[in-house]
């Protein structure tokens, strides 16, 4: 039995979740504006174009020579404006994370179960794993460039949560009662944090870089430097693809559990074979001499868009066995 | 006129050795990687006929211009077309010409000591310079003890320098992801050459014997032996359904919540018999196959009488659900009724309703207002003695009965009620409704080879994307006071490496603890006297992946 006030609740946490995320959107926002006007003090002085990102202690001076270009503001330059928006920025965003926590934890309650048994569940606990692996990381790194970028695209999938995907709390259908389900679909939503996540970083490097070579300044000079960018973008790639590696296999084990043979063919084992094999692409495409990082990076992309594919297209338009979207 | 350009012939040794390097370079894999994901898409978008044979005859039937052209390509059958084998076949002989000489380089640098260190170590990306007073003897020993502390290999190639190198293990788990993959589609080969799956309808209350003239349809590899199967034998005694009646949202009323089939089994016929379930998600595993629960559905009990009261037909037959409130089809062929083969065709419906567009129809999956809705054909059941499907009717050479007014004769029965056909054929009863479980029964015997195979890939990818291959070198030089040794420590990594800088600085203050520093010195003592210039640190190939990756 569901009980309906537990998911009543969970609903109430989800919505303030989401008004606690506009206020952080509208904070990094800010910040970001903040970060241009000290843009032109900056001019002349003495630049140091390490990032932060690169590693602590890493050797000083790699940028020296050329032009001096506006860099990424030390703590000190930066208006009272940006770091009282950057201040609040952060903090909602970790209130919104635990908002969707509750949220999550309210629905399993709720639900007697794993809140992982439709398209409206997976897209919270998705946007929980981002949210949080995001901040926790903010902890370790001035991550405050990247906010925007990250509540944003958690907003909108929010709000295609409630306003699209929204499931009633209910069981569970009975190919879906399985101790695999919080295996595969857990690791599965982790991943597409981790990856989302390093999409962002992605598209602020192809952005960032195409901005550099055209000449045109913008708010992005005042990231860190696009190779660092990049690198990060890697590393979390590198992260995030031995956890898509697992959710394929333990996806396989599933199947043969519930299905009598461990692979199908059916659309969503398709796409998410598709998504590994695009991502290996892009890790051998890092390795190769002759392609650039640009290319790789789009090829990155691409691995995206197939899990947006596999997310919003394949559950709910393509006929197969993984008929759980719940709509 | 110009020169013609003399290009150095190759012969077919040549050509052929060509041809091999660019099947094995890194871009052939890369674009053979984005090849094979885009040629497995157009299998998610039509219908595959290995998985739904009558959707692709009907997309097929619908598209009359695209329909068959498509076919010939091979897109309703994707997995199994000669273009997609040719990317994964093309893709696996890269992948083992590009692995085995790799595992073979690989296999000597892991015997082998570090290389001799470079005459500047400060020009490496990561380094650190100090000074100390102590003997430079001194501080090779402490260097090479610090080092191997922090497991590094090291050897010292002359009196005044370390080589130290480690993580060898990236590049072994690198080759033992890439081997495991071709062990994966092994794995997925035995698979398909022995193993073998069948489906098969077992009504409550009724047995199965797993022999092939018992399955509704059975496929087994090429090199299975049908007669071969393993003896067991299994009887379905009940089976539970539950379907959601409370919660009344969106996609919800209605969906199924529990399905469990009690069975009886035995594995062989002369073996006692045991007890189990078999739920979804829960297989039975039988000796030589698993007994998986992929189906249930309905199988109204009927009674056909001829004209005298005598039993010409009598069980329970399955009917198939056709949507998710169980409006079922199905048939009932009475080959023994006279004076004509009787054949009944229509629904069977849970929680019957007629609604005004749609005719009969089931509202509810469960049984809470059962119903029959038949029509009746007289004739020949089997025309030509031809191999035909017991869920469809050959209406070939049979006609349609009508009642008074021409119209066809529409049977409706509810449990327990009988219809009296005209003209004195009989009667047909509707008893009572059984459920039935679709059983799929299937032996796979190369599932753990690929199952080790996919965690041993897992393990080796890990290990290569987790672990760095670090080369770190000291070298000490006389100090300009005597008594003081100049110290530079330098690092060399594989690819990109965050951390690198770190390995160094923590050798360095592992240094520096153990011995007397002297503030004031910290940077190269004479940069610009170089004094081995052949030894400078050229990346070494192999540490650098740009380089060891070809293409
Ligand atoms: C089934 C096809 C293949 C898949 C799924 C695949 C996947 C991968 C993945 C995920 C990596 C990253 C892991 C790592 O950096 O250690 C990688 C690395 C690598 N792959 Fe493959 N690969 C395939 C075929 C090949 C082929 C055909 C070649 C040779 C031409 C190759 C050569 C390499 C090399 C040299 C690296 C190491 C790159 C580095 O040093 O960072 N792979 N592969």
């Amino acid at each position: 039995m569901t009980n309906e006030s537990l998911a009543g609740y969970a609903n109430l946490s989800l919505y303030s979740a989401m008004a606690v995320f506009t206020i952080a959107m509208v904070c990094h926002a800010i910040y970001l504006a903040a970060l241009l006007p000290a843009r032109d003090q900056l001019r002349g002085q003495a630049v140091d174009r390490d990032s932060e990102l690169v590693t602590a202690g890493a050797g000083a001076g790699s940028g020296v020579g050329g032009p001096p270009l506006p860099t990424r503001p030390t703590e000190g330059e930066l208006s009272s404006r940006a770091r009282t928006a950057a201040g609040i920025a952060a903090s909602t965003t970790w209130l919104g994370g635990f908002l969707l926590v509750l949220s999550v934890a309210l629905r399993g309650l709720a639900v007697h179960r794993w809140p992982l048994g439709n398209m409206f569940e997976f897209a919270v606990m998705g946007s929980m794993f981002t949210v949080l692996a995001y901040s926790i990381w903010s902890t370790r790194r001035d991550l405050r460039w990247l906010g925007l970028f990250i509540t944003g695209p958690v907003l909108l999938v929010l709000g295609m949560a409630v306003a699209v995907w929204y499931t009633e709390a209910s069981e569970l259908m009975p190919s879906l009662r399985s101790y695999w389900l919080v295996i595969h679909v857990t690791v599965a939503t982790l991943a597409t944090a981790v990856f989302t996540i390093g999409a962002a970083l992605t598209a602020v490097y192809l952005l960032k870089d195409a901005f550099e070579r055209s000449g045109r300044a913008s708010v992005l000079d005042r990231f860190p430097e696009t190779p660092a960018i990049e690198r990060t973008a890697y590393s979390l790639h590198i992260v995030a693809f031995p956890l898509w590696t697992f959710t394929l296999i333990a996806g396989a084990i599933w199947a043969r559990q519930a299905w009598a043979s461990y692979w199908n063919w059916d659309p969503k084992e398709v796409w998410t074979f598709v998504i590994w094999v695009v991502y290996a692409a892009y890790l051998h495409s890092r390795a190769t001499s002759g392609i650039s990082r640009q290319t790789a990076s789009f090829i990155a992309l691409a691995g995206y868009a197939c899990i947006i594919v596999n997310f919003a297209v394949v559950n709910v338009f393509f006929v197969g066995q993984h008929s759980y979207s719940g709509l | 006129m110009s020169d013609p350009i003399t290009q150095p012939r190759l012969g077919l040794v040549g050509w052929l050795r060509w041809m091999w390097r660019q099947l094995t370079s890194m871009r052939t894999a890369l674009f053979l990687l984005l090849l094979l994901a885009v040629g497995a898409v157009p299998g998610s978008i039509w219908p595959q006929r290995s998985i739904d044979a009558a959707r692709t005859a009907t997309y097929i039937a619908d598209h009359p211009k695209s329909g068959p052209w498509l076919d010939r390509l091979g897109f309703f059958e994707v997995y199994a077309s000669p273009w997609f084998a040719a990317i994964y076949l093309l893709l696996f002989v890269s992948l083992v010409g590009c692995v085995l000489p790799r595992s073979k380089v690989h296999w000597k640098a892991m015997r082998s000591s570090p290389p001799k260190a470079p005459a500047r170590p400060a020009r490496l990306p990561a380094n650190g310079t100090f000074e100390v007073t102590a003997a430079p003897a001194a501080v090779v020993d402490a260097a090479r003890e610090t080092l191997r502390g922090s497991r590094f290999r090291t050897v010292a190639h002359d009196e005044t320098s370390v080589s130290a190198e480690k993580g060898y293990l990236k590049e072994t788990g690198n080759l033992v992801f890439h081997l495991s993959l071709i062990f994966v589609i092994i794995g997925v080969a035995i698979g398909h050459l022995y193993g073998w799956k069948g489906d098969v309808i077992v009504p409550v209350g009724k047995s199965f014997a797993n022999t092939l003239a018992n399955y509704d349809t059975f496929s087994p590899g090429p090199l299975v032996d049908p007669a071969s199967l393993s003896p067991f034998e299994l009887k379905v005694d009940q089976f539970d359904a539950t379907f959601e009646e409370n919660v009344t949202g969106r996609g919800q009323f209605g969906s199924p919540r529990d399905f469990t089939a009690h069975v009886t089994t035995k594995a062989t016929p002369d073996a006692p018999a045991q007890k189990a379930t078999v739920k979804v998600n829960h297989p039975l595993e039988m000796k030589g196959a698993g007994v998986f629960l992929l189906g249930n559905g309905y199988a109204p009990v009927i009674t056909v009488r001829d004209a005298k009261g005598a039993k010409v037909y009598s069980g329970a037959t399955p009917f198939l659900a056709r949507d998710n409130n169980y409006t079922s089809v199905g048939v009932v062929k009475v080959p023994g009724a006279q004076p004509e083969q009787l054949g009944f065709s229509g629904l069977f419906l849970p929680t019957a309703t007629i609604g005004k567009d749609t005719g009969p129809i089931s509202v509810f999956p469960d049984l809470k207002k059962p119903a029959l809705a038949l029509t009746v054909y007289e004739g020949d059941l089997f025309p030509g003695g031809r191999p035909q499907s017991v869920y469809l009717l050959d209406t070939a050479k049979m006609t349609q009965l009508q009642n008074a007014k021409g119209d066809p004769l529409r049977i409706w029965l509810e449990p327990g009620q009988t219809y009296q056909l005209p003209g004195g054929k009989g009667s047909i009863s509707f008893d009572s409704v059984a459920r039935f479980a679709g059983l799929s029964i299937r032996h796979d015997p190369g599932k753990f080879v690929t199952l080790a195979a996919a965690l041993l890939a897992l393990s080796g990818l890990i290990a290569s994307l987790v672990i760095r291959r670090r080369r770190v070198f000291v070298r000490v030089s006389p100090g300009a006071v005597p008594g003081r040794t100049v110290v530079t420590v330098g690092g060399l990594a594989k690819g990109d490496d965050d951390g690198l800088q770190d390995v160094v600085d923590r050798v360095v203050a592992a240094l520096e603890a153990r011995f007397t520093v002297d503030p004031d010195a910290g940077t190269d003592p004479d940069p610009d006297h170089d004094p081995d210039p052949d030894h400078d640190p050229a990346p070494e190939p192999e540490m650098d992946s740009r380089l060891d990756a070809r293409g």
